[in-house]
Order: C-alpha cells, then structure tokens, then sequence
C-alpha cells in the first residue's frame, strides 16, 4: 500500500505514565522522519543545494550529513534540472532518494524533468519501472522574503499525472508523512509549509494516524465546512475560533494530499454543513481549489444549500512583501466567504 | 560565418580511411592493439551489425512511407560510430539512448520490431532495460537521458560497481546525444555532475551536423568536443564513420571510467543521410554536394573495403545479403501482424500502487464504451 509506514522498533510504546507525544516544530519533525526513514533503509539518500554542511537553509536536513556521511547526504551542484534528473537515474539504480528544492519558486528550472521524465517513466516502462523520488518543496507566504522565495506552485504537479502531491499542516503529519511518502513507490512532491516550520506542535511518535492520501476533519461543525491544505489550515481554525465566538459553527478539513484527493471525509461534511468554502495560498484560477469545487459540486449537488467558494492568492504574481497581508487569505477573508455561503 | 574547422579543429581519430586502407598516424599507435585484440570473427560482427541496421533502417522508412508507421527515425550513415561504440561496451554496460541508436539497441538484443512498437504508436517505452542488458528506452526530449545516465552512474560508485578496477566486473554508462542536444541545459548539467561526482560514464556525442535544419554551426562556434575540458572532462574528436575509430576510443575510455578515471566525452564526426525523421524534407536546408562528400565516407563501403583486403570471404558478404533480406522481411510481417494495445494499457501503469482516479475513469470508460447499443444503460446523474 501507498507509503505504510510503521513506527521505528526502537521507539518505546507509550504506556499510561510516559506521556505519548513530543513537542516539535514542522522543520524539526521533517528532520526527524527522514532520520528514521535513511535509519530504516540504507537506499535513501538525500540530495539538494546547500543541505549537507549547512543543514539546508531551513535547517531542516540539519545534522543528517554527520550521522549518514557525504554519500548519502548529498550536497549538489546549483542546478535543480540536474538534481531531479540525476535523482531518477539514482531512482533506477535501486535508490530511494529525497531531492530538497531550496525554495518554492526555483522548481522551475527542474520542472521538464519532473513532469515529462520522473511523472512519466513508471508510464513509459508499463510498470517495469518503479520511481520512489520524493521532492521536498518549502512553499508559501508570510515569511516576508524576496520574489521567487513565497511560490504556491503546488497546482501545476498536482495537475500532472504520475505524480502524488502531499502537503502536511501539522509537525505530527510532517513526520510521518514524509517517512510515507519515502515508502511509496511513485514519485511524492512534498510541499511543506515553510511559514509552519517553526511553531511547536505534538508529534506522537509511535502512530501515524491517518493514510498518506487521506483528507481529515480536524475541527467538526454544523453550518459551513472549511476545507484547505499546509499553512492555510491553521488560518481555518483560527477563522472557526473567531466564527464560534460569534455562534457560528464551522467544520475544518485538512486536505493533506492534492493528489489523488480523499473525497470521502470533504463529501460527508459537505453532506452535514451544505456549505463549503475551499481556501489556499495559490492563485485561484486552475487551481486545486477549483477542481475540488467542481468535483463537489458534481458529487453532492442536491445537498449544498449554497455554491461552493474559493479564497485564493490574487491571480497576480505574488506581491513585495509588503502588500503579502494583502494577497494573503487570512481569517478574515475567510470569514467573508462564511458569511457569503450563510447568506444564500 | 566561420566555420569549427577555421577555429582550430583537432584532428580526428582515424583508424580507417574513407577507402578502407589502415590510417597511419600519432594517435593510432596507442589505439592499435584494441584493433588487433580483435579476431576476424569479431570483425566481421561489427560489419554485419552495421549491415543489419541499414536493411532495418529501410524496411522502417518503407513502413513509413507505407502509412504503417506513425514517424520513422533515420540512422542511415551513423552505424559506424553506433556500432563501435556498442561493441565496446561490456555486458555489464547500461545505455541510454537518444532515439536514433537503432544499431546500439539491436547489437545489445532489443528486438527490432519494439523500436518500431514505439514509432507506431503501441508503447511510449518498448522494452525492460533490465531483460536487454541495460539498454533503457529511447527518450524523445532532447537531452533528458543524459541526466538520467549520470545519476545511475552515481549509484554504481555508491554502490562499489564501478572504481574497483577489475574491468570485467566494473560497470559504466553510456549517453547517446547529438549536436543539437549539446546546447540543452541537461547536457551541460550531466557533464557537471559527472565531472563533480568522478561518475563512471562515457558522454558520446554523435555530431551529424544537422539538428534537424540547423547546422551544427548554430549550436556551437568551437568543435563540440572542446567542451567536455571545460567541463573537466577528457574528450576525444574520432571520424565517426570508422567503426574500429569508435570502437577502439569507446572501449580505451569506458574501461578508464568504469575504473575510476571518471567520465569520457566521445565526438564522433557523422552525418544523417536520411531526413531527420519521415516528416522531413532535408533537400530544403542542406546541399547535394555535401550529402554526397559524406556518402563517399560511408562507414560500410568503407569496412567492407577494409574487411575485403584482410581477406573476408565472398560467402560473408553474400550470407549477410541473405540475413539482411530475412530480417527485412520478418520486420515487416511481425510489423504488421501487431495487435493493438489493450486499453488497459492508458491506466494501468500510471502509477506503480493504486490510484482512485485511475480505477475511477478506467472503470468509467468501460461502461461508457459498454454503453454503445443499449440505450437502458445510461450514465449516472440527472436523476434526483
């Protein structure tokens, strides 16, 4: 099955006086899963721009290098076409290896072999040839940083078949989904919230809880359902928090996965609310926000009280920083949609 | 415009002229005795896989022509180079080619009649690399396979396959491309990660001088093979239509890559007789006279010549006439006798585990198509 993942051996069972989880951030948590994932199986190497010495910009491979060496801690030329496609021939030889792109918007240079080689080669050998590449992307805003450095790019791999996009929104997910994603056997783009790096956040370390590929309601409600993916996630509780103050009652999912999605658990709250406000960080048009709408507005027409709604960056090229709040949904924004979708 | 050679060309490696005598100069001393480890029998192989190509080449254009094809490739004037270079290689070789190396893939056992499955439209691959001594399928963007080529390299020194110096058991890797691909970002990041990470490869460049329409004078303004010290790489200009010149430089620098010299860049001057592909018309872009100063160089005429004075029988070349004509027509009638892919095929390997939009559609398409006929059977929706 799709990146099953079981817990390290070498991690104790909680029992009732060892408390079962750990605090962490997101950056942390991905460190962690990968160590246990290159502990687990000697075929994962790890390769990028600046992660091996440095850690990675993040710090998120930090300490990796010193305890599986330079072979395996990869520290790459500048030029991310080589590195996915030097991956894929890696990938061919036997390895499972997990490429760091340093930041969101320098994926491109490495798109063509993303989506016409690494998408496509398990297709090209009719399954003789597996492809269990996983692309690490740090994506999103609210960083403040520089143009090309707070990309959602996440629609254009999502839209490409052969791939599977994941994007975790907790440390939790981000440390066993990345080990999940390193178990699969298709190629895994793995974005991972970069302004949810930091923040703590309790990762059990000895359940996984939900599949890789499922959707999951992490805040349940009656009137209006929130759905959104990675950084966005925290945004929708926060929007519910503010909607329940005002005796609203608002349900939250976690996509989790882009692609496939995990309509089952989007359909059964849109079944129960009626309503669904589909928000993210990307530019709304083609987005997945927009496919997912279509999808539930195909699967559970007679049950919406109103149409689904989108909040999304604007369809410009994402802003100087400056005006990022603006671009930006935030609960607010997310809030007027609420109020939209109560109002039919 | 000036010309490579006004720049200051090296001289290419010549082991036999145009006229099929043995060369005599500075770089063939070093290069003979790989020549003279070969018996006659191993000669008369490299002639015959050149021969094989050629009759297979032009039972694929006739398909072509024929409507039976959907694109044919043309590798008309490219065997000498592709067949040394697949001679030299060891069993425990990988190559990737481009989509053009119809002699490399069928000296290392890939059926024919798979290259044409591709060309078709029955499969986007053909074959499992794994079952046909590493021979990866042909990759159609320009330049791609390279990168591919040097990460599999990689692994092979992670792995102790290569570097140990035992050269019947080291392996290397061999990338196919032509002038047009060396001024592809890919080519130029293969070399670098190669160059950087020592990987056990041979870079070889089949220069045909035409990227489609455009002379090679457009891609480069230096010889292509003065790149590879750039990038740190040991390069070598061979005459590509002397298939023991291809031969003897492939198997002098895989052996040195695959013991841990790192990686060979290889420059073999060639020319594509044929159009680019079925869909081209070269008369538009290039002179008679220079397609005829290359077909005077022509790699067969010129071995045959070479093979003749060593004394090769008349019941050789007669016998592979023969063998040619046979495999020209198996091509054909096992051409024709192809079977349509099962629809299965557009959903079933998208993805090596499970994928609910797949099942999804491959399920939905099924019942649509049963739908034909049985107008009961109507989709779902529209019904409250």
């Amino acid at each position: 099955m799709t990146g099953t993942v079981q817990p390290a051996a070498t991690t104790a069972a909680p029992t009732p006086d060892s408390p079962s989880t750990t605090p962490m951030p997101l950056g942390k948590a991905i460190g962690a899963g990968l160590r246990e994932a290159m502990r687990r199986d000697p075929r994962v190497l790890l390769m990028g721009e600046d992660i091996g010495t440095l850690g990675g910009v993040f710090r998120v491979t930090e300490g990796l290098q010193a305890e599986f060496g330079e072979q395996r801690v990869i520290d790459t030329p500048l030029a991310e076409s080589g590195i996915v496609g030097t991956a894929i021939g890696l990938a061919m030889g036997g390895f499972r290896p997990v490429v760091e792109i340093q930041f969101d918007g320098f994926i491109y240079p490495g798109f063509d072999q993303i989506t016409s080689q690494l998408a496509k080669l398990t297709n090209r050998h009719e399954g003789a040839l597996s492809m269990p590449v996983v692309i690490r992307v740090p994506y999103g805003g609210h960083i403040g940083a520089v143009e090309h450095h707070q990309e959602s790019p996440e629609a254009y791999f999502a839209h490409t078949a052969g791939l599977r996009v994941v994007s975790p929104s907790t440390p939790h997910d981000a440390y066993w989904m990345i080990q999940e994603a390193i178990a699969s056997d298709d190629p895994v783009m793995f974005f991972e919230p970069k302004s949810r790096y930091w923040p703590k956040g309790e990762v059990d370390l000895t359940q996984p809880g939900v599949p890789l590929h499922a959707s999951r309601v992490v805040r349940t409600g009656t009137e209006v359902t929130l759905l959104g993916h990675g950084a966005m996630v925290s945004v929708l509780l926060q929007a519910a928090e503010i909607a329940a103050a005002e005796g609203v009652s608002v349900e939250v999912v976690d996509l989790r996965s882009l692609s496939p999605v995990d309509y089952g658990p989007i359909l059964e709250s849109v079944r129960k609310t009626g309503r669904l406000v589909v928000a993210q960080e990307a530019p709304g048009f083609v987005s997945v926000g927009s496919e997912i709408a279509a999808t539930v507005a195909e699967k559970a027409f007679y049950t919406l009280e109103a149409p689904v709604l989108r909040v999304s960056g604007f369809d410009t090229p994402f802003p100087p920083a400056k005006l990022e709040t603006l671009y930006l949904p935030d609960a607010d924004r997310v809030l007027e949609a609420v109020d939209r979708a109560l109002a039919y | 415009m000036s010309s490579p050679e006004q720049l200051g060309a090296p001289v290419p490696v010549q082991l036999v002229t145009p006229s099929g005598e043995v060369a005599q100069n500075e770089a063939t001393d070093e290069l003979r005795p790989y020549v003279d480890a070969l018996g006659d029998e191993q000669l008369e192989a490299l002639h015959r896989d050149m021969v094989l190509t050629r009759r297979f080449d032009a039972e694929g254009a006739a398909l072509a022509r024929q409507g039976q094809l959907a694109l044919w490739v043309p590798s008309h004037g490219q065997e000498g180079a592709q067949v040394g270079v697949a001679h030299a290689m060891r069993p425990q070789d990988h190559v990737f080619p481009s989509y053009r190396e119809h002699a490399v893939v069928m000296a290392r056992g890939v059926d024919p009649v798979d290259v044409l499955r591709l060309l078709r439209g029955h499969t986007h691959g053909g074959w499992v690399p794994a079952e046909h001594q590493n021979v990866h399928v042909y990759t159609l963007v320009i330049g791609s396979q390279t990168l591919h080529a040097t990460g599999l390299a990689m692994g092979l020194t992670l792995d102790g396959r290569a570097g140990t110096g035992d050269v019947e058991r080291d392996e290397a890797v061999v990338s196919f491309f032509g002038d047009g691909a060396t001024s592809q970002g890919d080519v130029s990041e293969a070399l670098v990660f190669a160059a950087s990470f020592q990987a056990p490869e041979l870079f070889f460049l089949q220069n045909n001088h035409w990227a489609i329409s455009v002379p090679v004078s457009r891609q480069s303004r230096t010889p292509l093979v003065d790149r590879a010290g750039g990038f740190g790489v040991p390069g070598t200009q061979i005459d590509g239509n002397d298939v023991l010149a291809s031969y003897a430089v492939s198997r002098r620098d895989l052996d040195a890559a695959r013991t841990g010299g790192g990686p060979r860049f290889i420059e073999a001057l060639t020319y594509r007789i044929g159009a680019h592909t079925s869909s081209d018309d070269p008369t538009k872009y290039r002179t008679d006279d220079e397609l005829q100063g290359w077909i005077a160089r022509d790699p067969i005429t010129r071995f045959e010549a070479y093979l003749r004075a060593r004394g090769a029988s008349e019941a050789f070349f007669t016998g592979l006439a023969t063998e040619a004509a046979d495999l020209g027509s198996d091509v054909r009638r096992r051409t024709l006798a192809l079977r349509d892919p099962e629809v299965g095929l557009m959903f079933d390997h998208v993805y090596s585990e499970p994928h609910p939009l797949m099942t999804e559609q491959k399920q939905w398409l099924a019942s649509y198509e049963a739908g034909f006929g049985d107008p009961s059977d109507a989709p779902e929706g529209g019904r409250r």
